[in-house]
């Protein structure tokens, strides 16, 4: 790196540690002033020693926050492009993830990592699903380098791996001692593997099941089997159903988006033997059985839904449930969380979990995890290693248990979890039916056709955000009446070919 | 006098439609004020709850979760953005109203056609040349594309404040013998200076609510107070309290500064609306 310098160079450096400046070209001179693991003393030396050498005028910055922008501006102003690597001398592993509650919990605990591991600062970036997708998609694909540490979903861990723009993370897993990979859900396991190798470690995993009223039930003496269909689950929604009460039968999604309406709604179309798109990629959107489980799915959500379900999504069915205005509510088994903690739920206790109802398969639900992932051109890659191994290790769930509560430990991600008697104890209205649910969520159990695809909710391919999303906003229309439902699924159909077709062409 | 009274009674739904209006527009805010001093499980209680127990504990949180960097990044970009904007856009409207220079239209056309691109069309290439010019995650990014972003609404806007100042005032001026530099700084500035405070008040607040660009060029460094708050948005689970307290947090500033500013952008904006 040359940096050519104009004028006063203010070197600030408050925390003592590695500092690398390399070669300067100032003034005709060439200076090397490679330091490192200095004291705070060594900024003075360092600085008369810039002086001597180049007569420029160097100063050391008075200890403030701003004056690392002020060695920003000047080094920017001088026409210095390398400004980056004049910043932190510790290793500064930069994660950027989803700002779901877990994941928040996991910063907040995240203090004890770097007091573990000197010389190691952790900065997150916490966005919201949609916006940490596409920031996340934008810097690895253009090896764009903020992050070291990124957090994906299941849908783009293959894919990416297959693009090569992770690092395989299999050779670091194997080295370490005690991580017991074996350890993870099988399923879970599978869903983040590109040949074999996980290229992306799961924090915790979802599918999904049927939470229900037990009290409610008993009132109208009803009795829920553990393995319910959907006609019986359409059959106590109306009997459940008393819009003059404020109860609604089911709570279901309505709102528009690939990972909202479409996530419950996929799971129907499996189970009634639907699918996107068969083995040759011909679009299957206008089949008997899409068609049956569209309207059966837009039929109970309209008669037996709660109010303006068509813009209701997980957050606002939890809202619902939670305030005990629903009867049943079909979502990700994470839900538990919310539903039995006293704090936010009126009925906490109130409800029992039992697998996602079925029509023509043996087991249905999707699967989704939020894993961690290291894009291949992370610099500092065993600092980086270092804290994804700390955020899915075993122990981090019994950290998370033990300071925070054991309801809040990441589920559905480690066996050894669900072993924990704690866990055990206070997960045990959903612990197991969690378990089971995404053991059970294989394209083999859920699906009755084979697909060309990977996922169950979703298509495991890049266009399937864009087309996920037209179709849930077709449905969304349909729920609220605004679109005939064959209108809707023509359309549907239309916006599928077409990415099937650039499919056929290609193979 | 049936007029009258009519007259009275027109005036008098008048002042309740006014009233109403205003409500509407102020209860969301009201209800954000409310909400932020929730704890979470009074937050979203239905039917919602307007009496409750104070607390404090959400700020708490918001603090805990690192907000001063946030705050210290916005504030830095804002004002240096706004200094900018103003030492770039002042004289250049200067130039296009009161001593006009060649092509004073077409430079016009042109200053408002780049508010025409939609910025979502802009940021790939912008995204790209940031991160050839290693300025991704750098507050300079945000400063240069904010700039360039307030540039031509400052223009349009100190133009139509210097096209009112009275060019009798400048000829007597010149008369009495002042020099340029006089002219400009003893005339005009006091004059068209409402206006300035005007422009530089949109400017802080474009600056500072801006989110699109932010979310997309910062990461762990340079991020401002728009990328903070959406860390509080959440798939699931239901943190209203939480995110109602940082949205106040965040938007605070602008309303102290607004506040301050009312009067001059007032008078500043009605003085711009007249022409």
């Amino acid at each position: 790196m040359e940096i050519h310098l104009k004028g006063s160079l203010v070197i600030d450096y408050p925390p003592p540690g590695i500092f690398e400046l390399g070669r300067a070209t100032i003034g005709g001179y060439q200076v090397d002033a490679h330091l490192s693991k200095f004291l705070d003393e060594d900024v003075d030396e360092g600085c008369a020693a810039m002086r001597s050498a180049t007569g420029l005028k160097v100063s050391r910055a008075r200890p403030r926050r701003l004056a690392g922008l002020v060695l920003a501006a000047v080094l920017v102003l001088s026409g210095c492009a390398g400004a980056g690597s004049l910043g932190a001398g510790d290793q500064t592993i930069v994660v950027a993830i989803v700002a779901n509650p877990q994941m928040t919990d996991a910063v907040a605990l995240s203090e004890q990592f770097e007091r573990d591991n000197p010389g190691v600062d952790l900065k997150f970036v916490q966005l919201p699903e949609n916006q940490a997708r596409a920031k996340i998609t934008a810097s690895v694909a253009t090896e764009g380098g903020e992050f070291d540490v990124v957090m994906i979903s299941n849908y783009e861990a293959a894919q990416w791996a297959e693009y090569g723009w992770l690092e395989n993370l299999q050779p670091r897993i194997d080295a370490s001692q005690g991580y017991d990979a074996d350890d993870f859900l099988p399923s879970i396991r599978d869903s983040l593997s590109y040949r074999d190798s996980m290229y992306a470690v799961p924090f915790y995993g979802e599918s999904s099941f049927l939470a229900y009223r037990k009290d409610l039930f008993a009132k109208a003496g009803l009795t829920m089997p553990e393995r319910p269909t959907w006609r019986q689950v359409a059959e106590f929604a109306r009997e459940l159903d008393d819009k003059q009460n404020g109860i609604a039968g089911i709570c279901l999604r309505g709102k528009p988006g690939w990972g909202e309406s479409l996530a419950p709604f996929g799971t129907v179309m499996n189970t009634f033997g639907g699918r996107w798109f068969d083995e040759d990629w011909n679009a299957r959107l206008s089949s008997p059985e899409v068609r049956a489980a569209a309207e059966f799915y837009v039929n109970l959500v309209r008669n037996y839904g709660s109010v303006g379900a068509s813009s209701a999504g997980f957050s606002e069915c939890g809202t619902n449930y939670a305030q005990g205005e629903a009867a049943m509510w079909y979502d990700a088994t994470v839900m538990a969380g919310v539903n039995e903690d006293p704090a936010e739920s009126k009925v906490a206790g109130k409800s029992g979990y039992v697998a996602a109802p079925v029509a023509k398969t043996e087991a249905s639900g999707w699967l989704y995890s939020w894993a961690l992932a290291m894009p291949k051109v992370t610099e500092h890659k065993d600092a980086a290693w270092r804290f994804m191994r700390w955020m899915t290790d075993k122990q981090y769930v019994h950290t998370v248990g033990e300071q925070l509560g054991w309801t809040r430990v990441p589920p559905g991600s480690r066996q050894s979890t669900y072993e924990i008697p704690e866990y055990q104890e206070a997960a045990k209205a959903y612990a197991q039916p969690t378990l089971d649910a995404i053991r059970s969520a294989r394209q083999e159990n859920v699906l009755t056709k084979p697909v060309p695809y990977q996922g169950i909710q979703f298509v495991g391919i890049p266009e399937f955000q864009d087309l996920g999303t037209r179709v849930s906003q077709q449905l969304s229309a349909a729920i609220a009446g605004q679109v005939p439902l064959d209108e809707a699924l023509a359309q549907s159909q239309q916006y599928a070919r077409a990415v099937g077709d650039s499919y056929q062409e290609t193979r | 006098m049936p007029a009258r009274s009519g007259n009275r009674l027109g005036r008098a739904s008048l002042t309740v439609l006014t009233w109403i209006i205003a409500i509407l527009f102020v209860f969301p805010i009201v209800w954000m004020v409310l909400t932020s001093f929730k704890s979470e499980g009074d937050a979203f209680t239905s039917p919602p709850r307007l009496f409750f127990e104070p607390t404090l504990e959400q700020f708490g949180n918001i603090l805990d979760r690192g907000f001063l960097p946030y705050l210290g990044n916005s504030a830095f970009v804002t004002v240096v953005c706004t200094v900018l904007v103003l030492l770039l856009g002042v004289p250049a409207a200067y130039a296009l109203s009161i001593a006009p220079v060649r092509g004073t239209s077409n430079a016009l056309g042109f200053f408002l056609s780049t508010k025409m691109l939609p910025v979502v069309a802009a940021i790939i290439p912008l995204y790209v040349i940031s991160q050839n010019l290693r300025l991704l995650d750098n507050v300079w990014a945000l400063i240069v594309l904010y700039t360039a972003m307030n540039l031509p609404l400052a223009i349009w806007m100190m133009r139509s404040f210097f096209l009112e100042v009275p060019r009798e005032m400048i000829e007597a001026a010149r008369v009495d013998g002042a020099t340029l530099p006089t002219v400009l700084l003893r005339i005009i500035l006091p004059v068209v200076a409402p206006g300035i405070a005007a422009t530089a008040l949109i400017c802080v607040i474009f600056s500072w609510t801006e989110f699109f660009y932010a979310v997309n060029l910062t990461a762990a460094q340079a991020g401002t107070v728009p990328v903070f708050l959406v860390g509080f948005i959440t798939s699931e689970g239901l943190y209203w309290a939480q995110l109602s307290a940082a949205a106040l947090l965040a938007s605070l500033p602008v309303m102290i500064i607004g506040w301050f500013a009312q009067n001059h952008l007032v008078r500043g904006l009605s003085m711009g609306a007249v022409k």
